[in-house]
């Protein structure tokens, strides 16, 4: 019984002080990176990522606000990144630190909710639109309006994200999708009920395979699985609508609360290094704003590509969302009665 | 003797006052108070209860109960008469036969529950098997019918555990007198059996309504958000929202609303089981 004893104990303290390397805590958006590059990385600086995910920003934010984890470098949104930067949750960076930052497109940095660009670096960029199947669907799709129609009953995806959702909606009425006027969110609201009886679904992530198996005629996606759904199922189409839409920017950022700070700085500028860089936009394929990368991707068919790389000249509605502060909790109600509602 | 025992129950006292009772009462409080926008400084209110009030939110209760009862309701009519002919196997095949039932639960939920996403889709499996016999497609997938089914799997063992165990309970001779003193099939059943084995059918009921009603991973899964149902609602307040008063709110009416259906369910055993013997042990409190 004692030797067992002894023997348990050795066993847990040999699995507790074995690794004695400096830790890093990276938290990411779920599917968002190729995580043998984290393996590169702990080899290189001789440390451990700690890596976890989260299935949007709200749920990153309400994570970091409770301040249970000391996360290190985290990957939030556009709108979100202005919203912690508000609330002074961010670190400055050094960006004698991340030289890399130079690889970047003059057009994906000093955006407006990080103007003076200050608190983060971009990782992923991409647009908002409709992947559809053109077995089923008749002719080229060109608006969100076909999200409207009768002829797709119970053949349509739309996206469990609030403001993606009213975007749609808001974007077909012509209006913002960073409206402040709760009449106009309201005409979102009617029409996305009206819309609920052709919707078959309103989920997330689950939409790749669902959308790759044909599962469905048209469904709102991001610009990024949109490419990949295409490059899984040849028939599957994809469109930025004609009323505009939501561009979106991904970046990397150092909380506050980081206890290592000096090491997320290194990560960043590793992640921005061009064979990284390829190495995740292969496995993501979402746009990258990596000039390097970009330029190695040249004539492979990507760049060409819609989903991939649109002409953002080509598309001069497309808004980016901001933070809409305290109507934040306008847009939850909204939210909750049309999923209430919506039946 | 008995002073040993006690000493042996501290530690699971300890753990219940960290894990349930100190967070229960922390619900509690949130639930009746409003930040001030200053960090330590509340104000008792009764807001976050008269926001649920809102028709919106009853509804959503609504719904949740009404798909909790029919997927309990399938439960029992699945359960029992499964629980009955796994009471008349021989015993060695008894063990094997619960065993079956019992194996599916040693898979993550999450699983067992995303392989129903792959059988019942348009292009799944079960409709391809369809399409050979020359039928549908059916749409099955993010319906209430998915959203039962997938509770009527998951929690289906609970009833049939505790009915299996009052099934065994009851003393064979007291069919065999009824028969012998004429009674049909039907009449053993509804005056000997059911009300023999009422605990254990109280006891499946409640064991299976209970994570039908505050579940949010199946409707979730296989109701594709709009089948919002209360679960969710809690889940959304304290994830997205972060409106963790409201959350507490919503939990507190959700408990009180479980506590009145044990109470309302216990009281049914009272009336319903007078002429039984096996008591109230199967109850878990």
């Amino acid at each position: 019984m004692k030797k067992w004893l002894i023997l348990l104990a050795a066993v847990f303290l040999v699995s507790c002080g074995g690794d004695q390397r400096p830790r890093l805590f990276v938290y990411n958006v779920g599917e968002y990176m190729d995580t043998s590059v984290l393996e590169e990385f702990e080899e290189e600086y001789g440390v451990r990522v700690i890596y976890e995910t989260f299935d949007s920003n709200e749920t990153a934010y309400q994570k970091l606000k409770a301040g249970t984890t000391a996360y290190d470098v985290v990957f939030p949104s556009d709108y979100m990144i202005e919203k912690m930067i508000k609330e002074d949750m961010l670190e400055k960076l050094d960006f004698s630190l991340i030289p890399n930052f130079e690889n970047l497109l003059p057009e994906f940095t000093y955006l407006e909710y990080d103007p003076k660009n200050l608190y983060s670096v971009p990782y992923f960029w991409g647009t908002v639109g409709i992947v559809y199947d053109t077995r089923l669907v008749n002719g080229s799709v060109d608006s969100w309006s076909a999200l409207w129609d009768e002829r797709y009953e119970k053949e349509i995806f739309m996206y469990d994200s609030q403001r993606d959702s009213l975007m749609v909606a808001l974007k077909l009425l012509g209006y913002s999708l960073n409206t402040h006027k709760t009449e106009e969110l309201e005409a979102a609201k009617s029409l996305l009920i009206k819309q609920s009886p052709f919707v078959i679904a309103y989920i997330t992530d689950v939409v790749i395979s669902n959308m790759i198996a044909g599962n469905a005629g048209l469904a709102v996606v991001y610009s990024g699985d949109a490419a990949y759904i295409m490059d899984e199922n040849e028939s599957m189409e994809y469109v930025i609508p004609k009323e505009g839409s939501n561009l979106w920017v991904d970046a990397m950022v150092i909380p506050k609360m980081s206890n290592n700070k000096e090491l997320a700085h290194a990560f960043i500028d590793f992640i921005l290094r061009p064979e990284i860089g390829l190495a995740n936009t292969e496995y993501v394929m979402y746009s990258t704003p990596n000039a390097l990368v970009l330029e190695e991707l040249e004539g492979e068919g990507w760049t060409e590509n819609d989903a991939f790389n649109p002409d953002l000249s080509k598309f001069p509605n497309l808004e980016m969302f901001k933070d809409p502060g305290e109507f934040v909790a306008e847009y939850d109600r909204i939210w909750i009665e049309i999923l209430a509602g919506a039946k | 003797m008995n002073e040993n025992i006690k000493r042996f129950s501290y530690p699971y006292i300890v753990w219940i006052s960290i894990v349930i009772v100190i967070p229960v009462l922390l619900i509690f409080l949130y639930s009746f108070i409003q930040s001030t926008g200053e960090p330590v400084v509340f104000r008792f209110t009764l807001q976050n209860y008269r926001d649920f009030l809102d028709p919106i939110f009853l509804n959503v209760l609504w719904h949740s109960f009404i798909i909790a009862a029919i997927s309990t309701a399938i439960c029992l009519l699945l359960g029992y008469p499964v629980a009955w002919v796994v009471s008349r196997l021989k015993p060695h095949r008894q063990s094997s036969a619960l065993m079956l039932f019992i194996l599916p639960m040693w898979i993550n939920m999450l699983l067992r529950t995303y392989a129903w996403i792959t059988i019942l889709s348009r292009q799944g499996i079960l409709n391809k098997i369809l399409a050979r016999l020359g039928m549908g497609p059916f749409h099955m997938m993010y319906t209430d019918f998915s959203v039962s089914l997938g509770m009527v799997y998951n929690f289906l063992p609970f009833m049939i555990l505790p009915i299996y165990t009052s099934i065994l309970k009851v003393d064979g001779h007291l069919i065999d007198a009824a028969r012998d003193l004429g009674a049909s099939g039907s009449h053993v059943f509804r005056k000997v059996m059911l009300p023999l084995t009422m605990p254990g059918i109280i006891t499946g009921v409640t064991m299976v309504f209970l994570p039908a009603m505050s579940t949010f991973v199946i409707p979730q899964l296989l109701g594709g958000g709009q089948y919002i149902m209360i679960g969710n609602l809690i889940e959304r307040q304290f994830l997205l929202t972060g409106d963790w008063h409201f959350g507490s709110a919503i939990s507190v009416v959700l408990m009180a609303f479980i506590l009145l259906s044990v109470w309302a369910m216990k009281r049914f055993d009272g009336g319903g089981s007078q002429a039984g013997t096996a008591g109230k042990g199967a109850l878990p409190w």
